[in-house]
């Protein structure tokens, strides 16, 4: 039997001082995207068909190599942010909820750095 | 913990027979695209793993991505970028504080669903090389 109310409990720690932290960093990259989004998905499109060798030659571009960095960078932020807010709000039961987000965080690292790696390992191929 | 009363407060709004709206649907669309281009976003990911790996490899990735169904969810996700790429714009409008006015808020919706497929019309034909 806990006498203790979970009121008491907390009283006293204060905030974690990051409550909007999450809020600003999402608008952040949503900002960031509005560029990225646009000159990256223009520029991609025609690049479907081309072979590789045409599409080695085309991300050896300095340039082109680090916009397509910046936005997979920004992008994979962004949908971490953004499906942890999915689940935070859909997913019930604490257990799932946290499994869920820490998966997210795992998923979004892992395939984003497997995207950077992959233009990275191009533009310094020979 | 021990709170009581968690397990037969009403909820609300009852989604199921919630009447949409262009304001609720416009909202849980910005979710599902942002989901959907997740997965789009996947493909790319391996279209440049590919290009990493070996022609022969690259081929065949180059192969499955250009088949119907994929051109389809590849049209599908232009629209959806273009689409979440608004809906977010007016979210930071939001949230500098302008444009909560109902008038204005239905008006910029019903905005947005109609350049969301002008502007994925003008990606098909615009195509820009940097």
């Amino acid at each position: 039997m806990d006498f203790r109310t979970d009121r008491s409990k907390v009283s006293g720690f204060g905030s974690a001082k990051d409550g909007t932290d999450h809020w600003w960093q999402q608008r952040l990259s949503s900002l960031a995207l509005v560029p990225l989004t646009l000159v990256f998905v223009f520029q991609l499109i025609p690049q479907f068909g081309m072979n590789q060798s045409e599409i080695v030659e085309l991300y050896r571009n300095p340039m082109r190599a680090i916009l397509t960095i910046l936005f997979l960078g920004v992008t994979f932020t962004h949908l971490q942010q953004g499906l942890q807010v999915v689940i935070e709000d859909y997913i019930h039961g604490k257990k799932n909820k946290i499994v869920l987000v820490v998966l997210n965080i795992f998923f979004c690292w892992g395939i984003g750095l497997i995207g950077i790696f992959s233009v990275i390992k191009i533009v310094f191929s020979f | 913990m021990s709170s009581s009363n968690t397990d037969n407060r009403p909820l609300s709004p009852h989604i199921s027979i919630y009447r949409p709206q262009v304001t609720s649907v416009l909202s849980i669309l910005h979710r599902i695209t942002g989901i959907g281009l997740g997965v789009s976003l996947l493909f790319i990911v391996w279209w440049f793993f590919a290009a990493a790996s070996s022609a022969e490899y690259f081929n065949f990735v180059s192969s499955i991505l250009l088949s119907p169904p994929l051109k389809f969810i590849f049209l599908i996700s232009i629209w959806a970028i273009w689409y979440h790429t608004l809906t977010g714009l007016r979210h930071l409008i939001w949230d500098a504080g302008f444009g909560f006015e109902m008038s204005w808020v239905k008006v910029s919706a019903w905005l947005i669903v109609g350049a969301s497929f002008f502007f994925t019309a003008l990606t098909l034909f615009i195509q820009v090389d940097l």
